[in-house]
């Protein structure tokens, strides 16, 4: 896999439903569009949430993975 | 889709008829994590649930007449804190400030899970620009004023929800 880049991390571990989308939502407006933002998490409905996050907003989700017993996520701003 | 402008963002209409600190927290996580979307979203607040817009929120939960509740302590070992203790009608209806364990305890079992409180909810709600509609049937019925409420609730009638969620993707009952 070839490495990504983010523009920014958050860090969302040890937050429950709907903390996550929620934090990323404010912190991808902080971001221009078609930079990277990292998201990392702990809630095991973190990764479909995402993804349904990610198709609601129409930002990109480059990446969903599980790294160190965490979920991590890459999301790129598309609007 | 019977959506009127086509253009416009997805919306969700919820109505929140229930108090209780349990109850009240499907409405404000749905309504959050829809306008952490981009959704638009409206609340309306009728019966029980119109206290959830009081500026102190004092929801409680009750075991008592909740059967399917489990009663669990927010302490101890892992082992000790899956234990769903059993709970007697009589007990629960009988010791003085049972209920306000329950909700104490409710509350501690949340916060150690990472849950964010009601009143945190709220807050990031009204950030989102949530429609948050007190009913003005439900405040006449049961003494309510305007200033009863937070500065950010919206009053209005049947109509006022019916015609929002004529409008919405989802609506929901809770």
């Amino acid at each position: 896999m070839d490495v990504l880049k983010e523009d920014q991390v958050l860090d969302c571990s040890g937050m429950l439903c709907p903390m996550p989308v929620v934090k990323a939502s404010k912190a991808i407006k902080t971001l221009e569009v078609g930079q990277v933002l990292k998201m990392i998490a702990t809630d095991p409905g973190a990764p479909p949430d995402m993804e349904a996050w990610s198709r609601q907003t129409g930002n990109e989700l480059l990446r969903s993975m599980q790294e160190n017993g965490k979920f991590v996520f890459y999301i790129k701003r598309l609007k | 889709m019977s959506k009127s402008d086509p253009n416009a963002p997805k919306r969700l209409a919820l109505i929140a008829s229930k108090g209780t600190l349990d109850w009240a927290y499907p409405p404000f996580i749905l309504a959050s994590a829809a306008g952490a979307m981009g959704w638009e979203v409206g609340v309306f607040f009728t019966f029980y649930g119109l206290t959830l817009l009081k500026p102190q929120l004092t929801a409680a939960v009750s075991p008592l007449g909740n059967p399917a509740m489990p009663m669990k302590m927010p302490f101890g070992p892992e082992g000790f804190q899956n234990i769903a203790w059993p709970m007697p009608n009589l007990l629960m209806a009988n010791v003085p400030g049972f209920e306000s364990l329950a909700t104490t305890l409710m509350k501690q079992t949340f916060k150690n899970k990472g849950v964010a409180t009601i009143e945190e909810m709220r807050d990031m709600c009204i950030e989102m620009d949530v429609r948050l509609i007190g009913c003005q049937m439900t405040m006449d019925v049961f003494g309510f004023k305007r200033e009863d409420f937070i500065p950010q609730a919206e009053i209005g009638g049947a109509a006022t929800f019916l015609e929002y969620a004529s409008d919405a993707d989802v609506q929901l009952f809770i």
